[in-house]
């Protein structure tokens, strides 16, 4: 039972950061039909600046501040520079262009931080909370309450704001939402500075557990686009689901059956899901509705 | 006709002010991988290589002569270090290689020096470059097949019989898990439970609770490198296991206790190098002065702990030069020939003494096996 429970927290802990790293694929593909794979860049950028930060003399929750607004910033400056230049090329020149940001940035981190692994302290503490026989640690439940708040908010924007429409507008026909009046250029901007930001907020979250180095950042956007994907793309309720999923998906396999299948049995269970419901577990139903 | 004499007659120029000048100079060039995937080893690799050239050449060269270092930065890239390494030797024309920071690199620039008979020191761990002997191809850091032996040692010292491992899945880990497995059997000490984890992940501690509830184990080992060793120190503490945790040389630097935290470091032992610990050292230890120098300049230098790894190149360079000095030639045949006969050469990670038949010149000696006591390393033997 104990074990059970370990388990699960473990795959809640993993899972909560994938999802927050799917939450941040969902806004930009919901503007825009992109992926950006530029997504995992952001979650790295979150945890070095704030150690750099942190490291210089700021106070940790000042250095987390300024390393969300900084990254919030490179999103709009990456839409401005890379993505609006190229307006109207196929959406798959659009996805290439964010894979070559991606490198930019690496690269970019490289030379500015360094090239050694980094961590700074866990906001509460790192003495482990017992439940039953089991323990997580405080940091982890960060990360959960991170991912469910932003799912929260990202519903309520999405579903109960004007602009959050005007979002989901734009997606399904931008030429239609401009002719009702929709600034599109800005939404694109404004979901660029979201996306980032909410990246930058699970590096600022998960870095006292998973630990960051210029290069985490594909890691992370493959595991969350796994789980945005296994969600539905394009879907707050389907990121958050599907990133929890394979986190515990992943938990499960290395605890009961055998660590070496871990990352193949996410994967299986994404293509058979997708087999047999193409739209991912949650389909697109928010953007159908406009 | 014309074409030949406008290549010749410059050719011949140069080889008239080359043998005129004063200082001829000896030309060295290094693949290491500064950036990519394992930059975080080649990085200090590489400013290791710069400082000890700038050094060498400020006391004066070797026999008189300056050294031109060329170095290039392959990625961790394979192809790439065999088109470096190709290009070191026809374009850059050096005397002698050192780098292949990773196993996979080392193996591309190895192929190439072999072919064009210029000595190459590897700083890479796998037992495959120097065995079967290759005759240009050296190396400088112990294999993993050495650390799992002086862990097992340690091991059975300690009356441990039965243990459980956990290994990362990058290059690194799964060979030292293989080699592991392979030597255990001589120590008659079981491998109870054998787990992995991807060199990415985040959390361990599903992995490490099936360790903990298997019977009978009585302590766990980890071969890997990078964030995924500090992640399992501190998933260990989190689950509150009691039994010793070693780790592999793989994560010997200051930067592992700072990552996996002082609290839940402490006690994980590892084989480490002398460099790690160059202050705990006896005064009459013969690796003391070489250490203590590297460490000084190093960090002076450089603002960054040493690590094992930068140690690593620190003993190519020295070697190179040791095998120059005495050969007093930079002929490359000759080069290969003086390292050979290597003798009881102090470096960082060990004191190496080559022959025909063994291109490492390091035994279990080279190791120091190391505890983290109160946050920071101690010798345990």
């Amino acid at each position: 039972m104990s074990e059970l429970l370990q388990f699960l927290f473990s795959g809640l802990t993993v899972g909560a950061v994938y999802a927050l790293v799917a939450l941040g694929f969902t806004i930009i593909y919901n503007a825009s039909d992109v992926v950006n794979f530029a997504q995992g860049e952001f979650v790295m950028l979150g945890g070095m600046i704030t150690w750099f930060a942190h490291a210089a003399g700021l106070p940790l929750p000042l250095a987390a501040l300024l390393a969300i607004i900084a990254t919030a910033a490179l999103g709009v400056a990456i839409n401005k520079l890379a993505i609006e230049p190229a307006r109207g090329a196929p959406i798959v020149t659009l996805i290439i262009i964010t894979i070559g940001a991606s490198v930019f940035v690496q690269g970019a981190a490289q030379l500015v931080f360094d090239k050694q692994i980094h961590t700074f302290p866990a906001f509460s503490g790192d003495t482990p909370l017992r439940v039953m026989d089991a323990t997580i640690q405080p940091q982890s439940l960060w990360v959960i309450g991170g991912a469910l708040v932003v799912f929260v908010g990202l519903w309520l924007f999405f579903t109960r704001t004007l602009l959050g429409r005007a979002v989901l507008a734009t997606s399904n026909n931008r030429l239609a939402a401009q002719l009702v009046g929709i600034n599109t250029n800005f939404v694109m901007t404004l979901s660029f500075a979201l996306s980032a930001g909410i990246g930058a907020l699970a590096g600022v979250l998960a870095t006292p557990i998973t630990l960051t180095a210029y290069n985490v950042g594909i890691g992370f956007a493959l595991k969350g686009f796994a789980g945005a994907m296994l969600g539905g793309m394009g879907n707050p309720k389907g990121a958050l689901a599907g990133g929890f999923l394979i986190g515990l998906i992943e938990a499960m396999t290395a605890g009961y059956l055998s660590s070496t299948y871990k990352e193949a049995a996410a994967f299986v269970v994404i293509l058979l899901v997708l087999f047999f419901m193409p739209q991912g577990l949650f389909g697109r139903k928010s953007t159908e509705r406009v | 006709m014309k074409k030949t004499l406008t290549t010749t007659v410059p050719a011949a120029l140069i080889a008239l002010g080359l043998a005129g000048g004063a200082s001829a100079e000896i030309k060295i060039g290094a693949s290491v991988s500064a950036t990519g995937p394992a930059a975080f080893l080649g990085d200090p690799e590489a400013k290791t290589l710069e400082m000890l050239v700038e050094e060498q050449n400020a006391k004066g060269g070797i026999n008189g002569e300056q050294i031109a270092l060329v170095l290039y930065d392959d990625g961790g890239d394979a192809n790439k270090a065999r088109t470096f390494a190709t290009r070191l030797i026809e374009d850059d024309e050096v005397q002698a290689i050192i780098g292949g920071t990773t196993t996979g690199t080392s193996m591309s620039i190895l192929a190439v020096a072999e072919d064009a008979e210029i000595p190459f020191i590897s700083l890479a761990g796998a037992i495959d470059i120097v065995q079967p002997v290759k005759p240009y191809t050296f190396k400088t850091p112990h294999t993993d097949r050495m650390a799992c032996q002086k862990i097992f040692e340690d091991m059975q010292k300690r009356g441990i019989g039965k243990i459980g491992m956990i290994s990362g899945t990058d290059g690194f880990g799964a060979s030292m898990q293989a080699q592991c497995k392979d030597v255990v059997g001589e120590y008659g000490i079981e491998i109870a439970a054998d787990e992995t984890y991807d060199p990415k992940d985040a959390d361990m501690t599903a992995q490490l609770t099936k360790l903990r509830n298997t019977e009978g184990v009585q302590a766990v080992l980890n071969p890997g490198f990078g964030q995924g060793p500090s992640i399992v120190t501190r998933n260990y503490r989190q689950l509150g296991i009691d039994l010793p945790l070693y780790q592999s040389h793989g994560v010997a630097s200051d930067g592992f206790i700072e990552l996996a935290g002082k609290e839940a470091a402490e006690g994980v032992r590892l084989p480490g190098t002398a460099l790690l610990v160059a202050d705990l050292l006896a005064e009459d230890d013969p690796q003391k002065p070489v250490v203590s120098t590297y460490k000084t300049a190093f960090e002076g230098k450089f603002k960054q702990p040493v690590g094992t790894f930068g140690g690593y190149a620190h003993d190519g360079f020295a070697l190179l030069v040791d095998a120059v000095t005495r050969a007093g030639s930079t002929e490359p045949g000759a080069i290969r020939d003086a390292l050979e006969q290597t003798q009881g050469l102090a470096g960082t990670t060990g004191i190496y003494t080559m022959t025909p038949e063994d291109h490492l010149g390091l035994d279990l000696s080279a190791f120091r096996m190391l505890e983290v006591r109160d946050g920071t390393w101690s010798i345990v033997e």
